[in-house]
């Protein structure tokens, strides 16, 4: 009995520990991420943000949670029941299932597997599911148009994405995150040695998360407000947790991919000082500015400027990029492992 | 070990029967939806034999490309849900045939390996101890296989050029944004500043 226990549920009971180590601060992180967006753009925008909930407006997160929570849930008598619910719980669970593989610092990290960046990508990938079963079970116009916009959005911004990934990993020569941070300390960060494909991964997941300029699926001037317009309660909160917590997901992504994840940016004293997660969070909270930067500044793309960009410039510059990489390091006898 | 058991049983469970559900549901876009979880699990039973790279694949290309396209078209459809069930008896005997087949097959592949488990061994140990599966599959693909792997990437390129060929259509009436022509405009060319007298107009 007692090998059973310390074998089998005394591990289980560990792993659930610390899926709610990370969890738990994600959600909050989600929380504060809405109420920093409102203050920054407040900010550039010459305005105060929310400032009455608490102090300097703390509590206002908190107070938008508890008034969605309280709202009636309405299901359209025409929806799609069983599809319509299950839509916003796929998309808050995928944004949730992609920090699995996440390395917070050397060796903090739940499930340390080889193909680490493949399981992101396919978990990123997968996140189009929710937008395009809520909008076809809303049987709703501008939720299916919504859903429509997103989905080709969505897939057209992948495949750049997945030819940036693979130039990282041919400099890394590995598919563990872990590893792709480590070899950035023998090499120097990313961001130096694929600086174009940097900013255009930038691009790349402003579109994959349809945050502003490219949030179509969204469009609140054409759509309403696209897929998620028939939904309300906790299923609109559900979606609204997903979009965030899916945001500092690909955020996460970026910095172990070009910043260096836990690394200090100088191996000298008063920075080594700061442990490795620290580091490893304000480097997502950078990326997660960028964001809220971009939406306070830019405005809108249209449907087929946005298909161009994708298609005809990211595409076509991140392939190139594969090629010179790859060249690179075969001419120069760099090729890793 | 259990555990390892109970999950290949509750992956195995669901991949049957979401398979079942896939030609059992009467909602074209359910059965899609069902398909989708039978990939999504057989990606699961992919990772517990402990090809992990397979499994990733199959989620990234499978769920997360192939399956939206075709969810896609399935909802864009306008289908008439009483007249797909019609043909159902007409075409029963041809679908059992084909099942009926692959059933003998795999039923002679594992009497086979049961008779003779030398056939089965070949296949499994396929990597040696202490490399991971993405870098073993490589190293064949790129060596081994190099000039059939090149031959598989051409005939994509092929049948993505016809794919293409086939849907272009050239609409001379479209409306097209030039960036290159807008971006070479100059003040000069289109804009005209004239002074106005009053009550004559230009």
């Amino acid at each position: 009995m007692a090998e059973i226990f310390w074998g089998t549920i005394w591990p289980l009971v560990l792993l659930i520990v610390y899926i709610l180590v990370i969890v738990v601060p994600l959600l909050v992180a989600v929380a504060y991420l809405t109420y920093a967006e409102r203050k920054v753009i407040g900010g550039m925008q010459l305005r105060q943000g929310p400032m009455f909930v608490g102090p300097y407006g703390l509590l206002q997160p908190l107070a938008d949670g508890v008034k969605l929570f309280f709202k009636e849930t309405v299901i359209p008598s025409r929806a799609n029941k069983g599809v319509f619910l299950i839509a916003p719980m796929i998309t808050f669970i995928l944004a949730l299932i992609g920090w699995a593989v996440i390395p917070f610092g050397d060796g903090l990290v739940l499930a340390d597997i080889n193909v680490g960046i493949l399981y992101l990508f396919a978990v990123s990938s997968l996140g189009v599911y929710g937008i395009i079963m809520a909008g076809w079970a809303s049987n709703s116009r501008y939720a299916f148009l919504g859903a429509l916009r997103s989905s080709a959005q969505m897939i057209s911004y992948e495949i750049a994405m997945g030819m940036i990934i693979i130039s990282v990993l041919l400099t890394a020569g590995s598919l563990n995150l872990s590893e792709i941070v480590r070899a950035q300390a023998e090499q120097g960060w990313y961001l130096f040695w694929h600086f174009p494909m940097f900013m255009i991964f930038l691009v790349a997941i402003l579109a994959e998360t349809n945050r502003l300029p490219f949030d179509l699926p969204e469009d609140e001037a054409s759509l309403v407000t696209g897929y998620n317009v028939e939904y309300s309660s906790m299923t609109f909160a559900l979606f609204f947790l997903g979009e965030y917590a899916n945001m500092i997901l690909m955020s996460a992504m970026a910095t172990i991919l070009f910043l260096g994840g836990w690394l200090p940016p100088f191996e000298v004293a008063p920075f080594t000082w700061i442990p490795g997660p620290i580091w490893f969070i304000l480097k997502v909270c950078v990326i997660l500015f960028v964001y809220i930067w971009a939406r306070a500044t830019l405005p809108r793309y249209r449907y087929d400027q946005l298909m161009r960009l994708g298609w005809k410039v990211l595409l076509p510059i991140s392939f190139g990029w594969l090629v010179l990489t790859a060249g690179v390091l075969v001419a120069f006898d760099l090729v890793p492992g | 070990m259990i555990l390892a058991q109970l999950v290949f049983y509750l992956l195995a469970f669901v991949t049957v029967a979401a398979a079942v559900m896939v030609i059992a549901a009467r909602n074209p876009v359910h059965s899609v939806l069902f398909l989708i979880l039978a990939f999504f699990n057989s990606a699961g039973l992919f990772i517990l034999l402990g090809a992990e790279f397979i499994g990733m694949l199959l989620v990234v290309v499978y769920v997360g490309a192939v399956a939206v396209l075709f969810l896609f078209v399935v909802m864009m459809l306008d289908i008439n849900f009483v007249q797909l069930r019609e043909g159902f008896l007409q075409y029963l005997p041809v679908g059992a045939l084909v099942g009926l087949i692959l059933l003998v097959e795999l039923a002679l592949v594992f009497g086979s390996i049961a008779m003779e488990p030398a056939l089965g061994g070949a296949a499994v140990s396929a990597t040696e101890a202490g490399v991971t599966n993405t870098e073993a599959i490589g190293r064949l693909l790129y060596t081994d296989y190099f000039y059939l792997f090149q031959a598989a990437g051409i005939i994509l390129l092929v049948a993505m050029i016809g794919a293409m060929t086939l849907t272009m259509r050239h609409r001379p009436d479209a409306r097209r944004q030039d960036i290159g022509r807008q971006v070479r405009r100059r003040p000069g060319e289109t804009l005209e500043v004239r002074k106005v007298p009053p009550r004559t107009g230009i």
